[in-house]
């Protein structure tokens, strides 16, 4: 198997391990500086509105040859806007561009009838409203208020509200980085942006309370062992979950950056552009934040409790005992003992490697017996 | 989950002998009668499904315009007489929101509503859409009045019955009888609101006709203020006038004309009495209407609702906000008491009565009804006109063209070229990754694609779904969420390999602890798509509906398509046996070497663990 294969084996074994939580205050200042560069990049930069939502100038062309992918380029060469251009049944084109206002518009309509080659006269300039209505954008607002509140409530029921406070963390944190991404990078905001967001929203959700599914079912007997902390258990769950996080995020990652890169790079789909970048940027923060960001903060919150303090305090005299009778304790065997009250799993017992073919039949059967 | 070395010696022998001694027959048999009923299910429904799209008939879905272009309509506000001043930008995107909410009623039809200039509004629709249908529901105005009823007769001979109409019309309206009742009630009911004022009067045709020449004879507005002036104004001269060429318009009306239905109550004010036309069965009708009684603004919410117990058919139901309930309370109050047909009020729909119940008594509750032999359709349409408001101005339609698609024929190409490269990338990374667990991996993302597919393209001529740049975009990220529950399962079953678990037992030991991830994280998603669907409108609502039906999809196809196989293939020889290219060979995943040899190994590789994690 591949190289990948092992890392997962190790990792599982915990031979490796990364310590999330230990370096938790590196990642957390990674994140609020991008989080602050993202923010003054609104601020400065502000986010460059589609005609969706602000409005701006429609031209209607007479019949003309020209096609809808010149046109597009005839009006971004006259505005500096991206331009959204349709062929209309009587062979015109409707040419509508973002942000114009009346005293613009002549000048592009003079620019578009010399590219187009036809008098200034025949194209028709007007303004256009905005077709995502103030209505619908307060609505969404709306939608995704409720939806916070909803969503603290059921992680604070089903998890408790330390995760759930750290899930909104994470969620503010990853649609921050991604807007500022977009005032930065200067690209349009269009629907298909907004939906991205949106999109981005449930996933950076989901990822985070599978990662915390793993913390919960590890920590469920915490109290009952003096081994470790919990800060110890919750970087350990990362670790476990290491594999599946890297390998959904791979996934889920590649089709977007297909479009992103191989689309919107090589090929030219500008305007999936927008989308795409919004999924690729959001995604991967959603990713990042669930290991990186939440999982550590709910290890802050939670060694805050009085009793994960009284538990560290038994684990550090513990530690401290055993290395003063210099005699390291038998950690893997302790911790199988733990892992067995706290999963009622049963104990890696195999047989010989190479023999496990013939061999299969046997193994597993205590764990029928004992679920 | 991780465990980094061996157990205690102590404990192991016990585990071993157990090992040995557990009875396994009794779960796999009952494991093995489910993944086979389970795969047969969903196998079933996805030929339903299928065989079900191939016999509508729409083998595609759905496109939203952004993709496939549509018709593009664009409408001009007219002027109404009386209010000159009513096209302004305040108005034109009340109407836009107005005309938004009813081409999206169910929110997944992607039609667009936007303003053009100052007295434009272009509205784009999807093509594959019942354009006509959605032009009349934009353009509709949806007043909605409820007049009550002075005169009516069955139309077709005109000139022959008006005179005893006329004269019983002529003389209930300026009723020198309702004159004094007028003047009596302002002092009554110390009412100064022109509505309110004439409510206590015994006959509405008296205070309806009353209102009428508070307009009609005294055009300062102080009417409603001065109650004084109301019984000099009821015997004025002007007002009968007024009334005799209501009444000659009346009588010269003729509702068997087409051109005569729609226009005879055209520009109608409210405060005034005017003439309509309206359809009983085949008949056409003409009345003679008071001013205007409850207005359809205050019309809470509408519904369509078919009628079980009466022959109406299909109806619609409204619900009234607390002032049009009082109005309509007393409106009917006033009528229960009256002769017919004035017992009867006129429910008044764009100048035309579209149904006149008479009353019996008062209606108090705030809940009416429209019958008026409408279809399903009309009714529905009708009651969605009337929850979303009336548009407060009146519409023209100026041009009607076909538009392409906005995003470039040639730029979609690329974008799905470079989607299924990704995902291309996506099968590689698997098969690289997980190997034989690849089948399965790739055989449910692709029941999870058809499911969706299929059901989009069912889903666009029964809710009008059109599947828009935004919701092919939710679908990419979708298949991160679907694999996600893939990849959660296979962990969890390598996890059990390597804790030195043969595959059948694995599989079934994982699948609880992966259910329930799933679940959990599942109904997050679903839980966004379900407040936002709730919620928003336009376009987050059809990506909503998007996001919710592909999570759905995603439990479905785990629970019944990726559990069951996995179950399956366990029992073949290939992977059970832990093949090399398998993705599941204990020895690649690092299973737990037998303890006697990795006893002294495993001190040391354990040893580094710890200190790290502390």
């Amino acid at each position: 198997m591949s190289k990948l294969g092992n890392l997962g084996a190790r990792l599982h074994r915990g031979e490796i391990s990364y310590d999330f939580v230990g370096k938790r205050k590196i990642w957390y200042g990674i994140s609020i500086l991008i989080t602050i560069t993202a923010i003054v990049g609104l601020a400065v930069r502000g986010l460059n509105m589609g005609i969706e939502f602000q409005g701006g100038a429609v031209f209607t062309t007479p019949k003309t040859s020209a096609t809808v992918a010149q046109a597009e380029q005839y009006a971004k060469q006259a505005s500096g806007h991206d331009a959204v251009v349709q062929k209309l049944g009587t062979g015109a084109l409707r040419v509508q561009i973002a942000g114009i206002d009346t005293g613009k518009s002549d000048a592009i309509k003079d620019t578009l009838a010399k590219d187009l080659n036809v008098s200034s006269e025949q194209i028709n300039a007007d303004l256009v409203g905005p077709s995502w209505g103030e209505q619908i954008a307060n609505k969404a607002w709306e939608g995704l208020a409720i939806f916070m509140v909803l969503v603290v409530i059921y992680l604070a029921i089903a998890f408790e509200w330390r995760m759930a406070v750290a899930a909104l963390v994470a969620l503010i944190h990853d649609i921050t980085i991604t807007t500022g991404i977009y005032a930065l990078v200067g690209f349009e905001v269009t629907p298909g942006t907004v939906i991205g967001l949106l999109t981005i929203l449930g996933y950076s959700l989901y990822d985070t309370v599978v990662v915390f599914d793993s913390l919960k079912e590890q920590t469920k007997d915490i109290t009952k062992q003096t081994r470790f902390t919990y800060s110890d258990i919750a970087n350990r769950s990362i670790n476990g979950t290491l594999v599946r996080s890297i390998n959904t995020t791979v996934v889920a990652l590649l089709p977007v950056a297909g479009l992103l890169f191989i689309g919107g790079g090589f090929l030219g789909a500008g305007t999936l552009n927008d989308i795409s970048l919004s999924l690729f940027v959001g995604l991967a923060a959603g990713a990042y934040s669930s290991i990186f960001i939440a999982t550590p903060l709910v290890a802050d919150l939670k060694e805050r409790e009085p009793q994960m303090k009284a538990l560290r305090k038994r684990v550090l005299a513990k530690r401290a005992q055993s290395g003063a009778e210099g005699e390291p304790v038998p950690v893997g065997g302790a911790e199988a003992a733990f892992d067995d009250e706290a999963e009622d799993a049963a104990p890696a017992v195999v047989g010989p490697r190479g023999q496990s073919a013939s061999r299969g039949r046997g193994r597993g059967r205590p764990s029928g017996k004992r679920r | 989950m991780s465990r980094p070395t061996a157990p205690t010696g102590v404990e192991r022998p016990e585990r071993e002998y157990e090992k040995v001694a557990a009875p396994k027959r009794g779960r796999s048999a009952s494991a093995q009668s489910k993944p086979g009923r389970s795969l047969a299910l969903i196998l079933i429904a996805i030929v339903a499904l299928t065989g079900g799209m191939f016999a509508s008939g729409h083998t595609t879905p759905r496109l939203g315009i952004d993709l496939a272009g549509g018709t593009s309509i664009t409408l001009t506000a007219v002027n109404q007489p009386g209010q000159p001043n009513a096209i302004n930008k305040a108005n034109m995107d009340t109407a836009v929101d107005i005309m938004n909410r009813r081409v999206n009623g169910l929110g997944v039809s992607e039609t667009e509503v936007q303003t053009q200039g100052d007295r434009n509004i272009i509205v784009n629709i999807p093509r594959g859409t019942n354009s006509k249908e959605a032009q009349q529901q934009v353009g509709t105005t949806a007043k909605l009045y409820f007049r009550p009823v002075l005169q009516q007769e069955v139309s077709g001979a005109p000139g022959q019955s008006p005179s005893p109409g006329a004269t019983s019309g002529g003389s209930s309206s300026p009723k020198p009888g309702a004159g004094p009742s007028t003047g009596s009630t302002p002092q009554a009911k110390g009412s100064s609101s022109a509505t309110a004022t004439p409510k206590a009067t015994p006959t509405s045709q008296g205070r309806a006709v009353t209102d009428a020449l508070k307009a009609g004879s005294t055009p300062s507005p102080s009417a409603s203020t001065s109650p004084g002036a109301k019984p000099s104004a009821t015997p004025s001269p002007s007002a009968s006038s007024a009334s005799a060429g209501l009444q000659a318009r009346y009588a010269a009306l003729d509702c068997t004309k087409p051109a005569e239905q729609a226009g005879a109550g055209k520009d109608a004010k409210p405060s005034e009495p005017t003439v309509a036309c309206g359809q009983d069965g085949k008949v056409w009708s003409k009345f003679l209407l008071g001013p205007v009684a409850v207005d359809g603004q205050e019309v809470k919410k509408a519904q369509a609702a078919f009628d079980t117990q009466g022959a109406s058919g299909w109806q619609v139901q409204m619900t009234f906000n607390s002032k049009g309930s009082s109005k309509f309370a007393d409106i009917t109050g006033q009528l229960a008491q009256k002769p017919s047909p004035q017992n009867e009020f006129a429910i008044v729909l764009d100048d035309q009565v579209v149904s006149h119940p008479y009353v019996q008594t008062a209606i108090t509750g705030g809940n009416a009804e429209i019958s008026g032999h409408f279809t399903q359709q009309e009714a529905q349409s009708l009651a969605n006109m009337l929850s979303y408001g009336a548009l407060p101005l009146t519409f023209k339609e100026s041009s009607v063209t076909t538009v392409t698609a906005a995003l470039g024929g040639e730029q979609l190409q690329a974008g799905l070229i470079a989607g299924a490269i990704g995902l291309a990338l996506v099968v590689l990374y698997l098969v690289v990754y997980y190997r034989g667990l690849s089948l399965v991996a790739v055989a449910s993302l692709s029941v999870s694609a058809i499911l969706t597919y299929v059901i989009m393209a069912l889903l666009g001529p029964t809710i009008h779904f059109a599947l828009n740049l935004p919701a092919v975009c939710g679908a990419i990220v979708a298949i991160g969420i679907t694999a996600d529950s893939f990849i959660v399962y296979f962990e969890r079953i390598r996890d059990e390999i390597r804790e030195g678990r043969s595959l059948r037992p694995a599989v079934e030991r994982a699948w609880p602890r992966a259910r329930r991830t799933i679940l959990v994280s599942d109904f997050v998603s679903f839980l966004a798509a379900a407040v936002l669907f709730i919620v928003t409108v336009g376009k987050v609502q059809g990506f909503a509906f998007t996001l919710g039906l592909t999570t759905l999809l995603d439990v479905v196809v785990v629970f019944l398509f990726t559990k069951p196989l996995m179950t399956l293939l366990a029992r073949r020889k290939f992977f059970a046996n832990g093949h090399k290219w398998s993705g599941l060979d204990p020895k690649s995943l690092g299973a737990k070497p037998p303890l006697r040899r990795t006893r002294r190994p495993a001190g040391p590789t354990a040893g580094p663990v710890d200190p790290k994690e502390a």
